[in-house]
């Protein structure tokens, strides 16, 4: 069967796109051949069942399966035109430019001024401790905890709430200054408050850097991306605007899903 | 003898009251009209049975210790007693004939008077036998009648093994403390007198180790009884030398077990490492004396050294750090690889290299981990004495010279005991001495271990 794309989309500045791209567990076959360009001005959610792939198809968009041995990648997956599976490829300068943000909140036990200024640290983007402040308080900025922190800076990260835990580490994502932030079910492990400052913190970030999101929740996909693409059994079944695969599928199985069908 | 024929009778009886108890149930349940009972047969079945065999058990323990006493009261009675030597060591020389004749254990007597003394063992020990038999068996009958008139159809017996089982397994690990605290106070009043007789200032802070086994007991010459260079020789070798070896090895090894090897190489690794510290000191120190010590002294003379000692707290050190690797390194690779996975997948999302989110990420959060290894590792290095016997000698030196022979406290301990000073003699006690000082540091550095633990699990969440 053979993915829908949308044909109104006018995405000509696609950020990253991939081509038939298959991802195999050992022989157990978890993508098969999808297709899809992420542009870069907008947030676009992955949705679909547990089990769907779509988890595993993010984590190929900045190498992170390279982590899990029996994990293997076919088809070609371009970042502004580059190959990032070409032999040669930086895997660790790809991540600095492909960041991203995890299920569950997974601060270092570290403070949280550590926490931020690691990624900076590590790839010599800060000049001393003054320009080092000034990231860390850029970042913290951006992802909204700044006014929450700024006295207890060097309090630990862990001691933080979940929803802020989770903000600490978009900041870190951030402080980097990545191209695209992929983000997988940041939500699924925060209350409801929480959740819809994440949300929020996604609309502000939006434009800035290509965002990829990966959610359970339908509603979240609605309210925050343009684009949504709907995985189902390795597959990407639908992609097209956000408004249209929830108004208008032209997929039946899509139609199920997103009127509760199933999954 | 005797004590096995009453262990075998508390066995046999507690059999008894098992069957018979179980028999019972079996009745209760046939005739309850639901054909149920509270609890299964087996459990009233164990119910009495422990019932009859604990107490019986502490009985045979008390008794084992007093019945020997009180046999010797009653020969004391024998009208040959008075021809008895007053006190002392012969006096117990003959009784202890008499009595070896009287259980059948040697044939016949050395010294003459003790054939007066065989009758009355004979009599006396086979007297407190039925005495011991006999109250074991009112014992268990008490305990399995109280237990057997108990029992009812509703009768809970099931919690009441629990609660029984429970009050066991207290008592095993009660056996374990009580044995250290029995050790300490041991230590302490043999520790006691020798600060009676040799100040304990001139111990600690004395810098000369010589004592004398065989100079005047009454008036010991303190400044010979200093004991800084043993514990320099002890920290040199066992906290210093061996710990640059152990620690970065150990944490080397575990960081690549734990993030480099594959799945195959890991399996068979791991295990290989610590089959190590299996390996019986005795042989390491072969290894330290006949090996190490020689390459040592070699590379000393080519250094341009004069006169290098063949035995050096060097060889002893880097032996014994080999010796701890296992430790530091078993320790280590159990606290790396109980930081999240999610850490390391945030820091390599990062763009952080392999390397650099082991150094900055996983060894910072496993670092209490590591932290208890090392310290246990420290206070196993510091008790340990075979490598320094054979390859650190005996002479007390303090130097910073890891070329020289140094000695540590262990080895003085096994130097002092074994010596040829009479046991009250000051050189002798001070084995005791330097045993509590050793009791007293590792028992803090396994405490400050526990409590750094402690703290590790509270790292995440």
């Amino acid at each position: 069967m053979v993915t829908v794309v949308h044909e109104n989309l006018e995405d000509t500045d696609a950020k990253m796109s991939a081509r038939d791209v298959s991802v195999y567990y050992g022989d157990k076959k978890a993508i098969d051949e999808v297709s899809i360009d992420i542009p870069t001005r907008y947030v676009t959610a992955f949705i679909g069942p547990s089990g769907c792939g779509k988890s595993t198809f993010l984590r190929t968009l900045n190498r992170m399966n390279d982590t899990i041995p029996s994990a293997r990648v076919e088809g070609d997956i371009m970042l502004d035109g580059e190959d990032i599976y070409k032999s040669g490829m930086d895997v660790v300068q790809l991540r600095a430019r492909v960041g991203m943000v995890f299920q569950k909140p997974n601060p270092f036990p570290k403070s949280i001024y550590e926490n931020i200024a690691y990624g900076p640290k590590i790839h010599g983007l800060a000049e001393g401790k003054d320009e080092l402040d000034a990231v860390v308080e850029k970042s913290l900025r951006r992802a909204g905890l700044w006014e929450e922190v700024k006295d207890r800076l060097q309090d630990s990260g862990t001691a933080l709430s979940g929803g802020q835990q989770q903000r600490l580490c978009i900041a870190r994502a951030i402080a980097v200054d990545p191209e695209v932030i992929l983000m997988d079910e940041p939500c699924s492990a925060l209350d409801p408050i929480a959740t819809a400052k994440i949300e929020e913190l996604i609309d502000e970030l939006n434009g800035r850097y290509a965002i990829v999101i990966v959610t359970h929740s339908m509603q979240q996909a609605a309210r925050v991306s343009q684009r949504t693409a709907f995985f189902h059994l390795g597959k990407m079944v639908e992609y097209g605007r956000t408004s249209d695969i929830f108004t208008n599928p032209l997929e039946k199985r899509t139609q199920d899903y997103i009127t509760g069908r199933y999954g | 003898m005797s004590l096995t024929i009453l262990l075998l009778l508390a066995l046999g009886l507690g059999l008894a009251g098992w069957l018979a108890a179980r028999a019972r149930a079996w009745t209760f349940r046939k005739a309850s009209p639901t054909g149920r009972l509270a609890s299964l047969p087996s459990y009233h079945a164990w119910y009495v049975a422990l019932w009859i065999v604990l107490p019986v058990l502490v009985f045979i323990a008390i008794w084992s210790a007093v019945a020997p006493g009180l046999v010797t009261q009653s020969v004391l009675a024998a009208p040959a007693a008075d021809q008895l030597p007053a006190f002392g060591f012969q006096r117990q020389t003959i009784l202890n004939e008499a009595r070896a004749v009287a259980t059948g254990a040697a044939q016949g007597v050395f010294n003459p008077l003790a054939r007066e003394f065989v009758e009355p063992y004979r009599d006396a020990l086979s007297f407190y036998n039925w005495i011991g038999i006999a109250a074991t068996l009112v014992i268990a009958f008490l305990g399995g009648a109280f237990a057997f008139l108990r029992l009812k159809p509703d009768f809970t017996a099931r919690t009441r093994v629990e609660r029984i089982v429970m009050a066991i397994l207290l008592g095993a690990s009660l056996v374990a403390i009580l044995t250290t605290i029995g050790i300490f106070v041991s230590l302490v009043f043999e520790t006691l007198r020798f600060f009676g007789m040799v100040n304990p200032i001139d111990f600690l802070f004395g810098t000369h180790w010589a004592p004398d086994p065989m100079s005047n007991p009454e008036n010991p010459d303190a400044t010979r009884y200093g004991a800084i260079p043993l514990f320099w020789g002890t920290l040199f070798i066992g906290a210093i030398i061996a710990m640059i070896v152990a620690i970065p090895l150990g944490l080397m090894s575990a960081v690549y077990l734990t993030q480099y090897a594959n799945p195959r190489l890991r399996a068979w690794v791991k295990p290989t490492l610590e089959i190590l510290a299996g390996v019986p000191t005795v042989v390491y120190g072969y290894f330290a004396a006949l090996t190490i010590a020689p390459a040592i002294r070699d590379l000393a003379v080519d250094l341009g050294a004069s006169n290098p000692s063949s035995e050096s707290a060097l060889a002893a050190g880097l032996v014994m750090g080999v010796m701890i690797i296992p430790f530091v390194s078993s320790m280590a690779d159990d606290s790396i690889a109980a930081v999240p996975q999610s850490m390391r997948d945030g820091s390599l999302a990062m763009g952080a290299t392999t390397n650099e989110t082991i150094r900055r990420v996983l060894v910072p959060a496993a670092l209490p981990g590591i932290v208890a290894g090392v310290m246990l590792a420290i206070s196993r290095a510091i008790g340990e004495t075979m490598i320094v016997v054979m390859a650190a000698s005996t002479a007390a030196n303090l130097s910073a010279n890891p070329l020289d022979s140094m000695t540590t406290v262990t080895v003085q301990i096994v130097a002092m005991l074994t010596g040829e000073g009479s046991f009250d003699h000051p050189a002798t006690l001070s084995a005791f001495a330097l045993g509590f000082v050793l009791f007293m540091v590792t028992l803090g550095l396994n405490f400050i271990a526990l409590r750094v633990v402690k703290r590790f699990r509270e790292a995440y969440e």
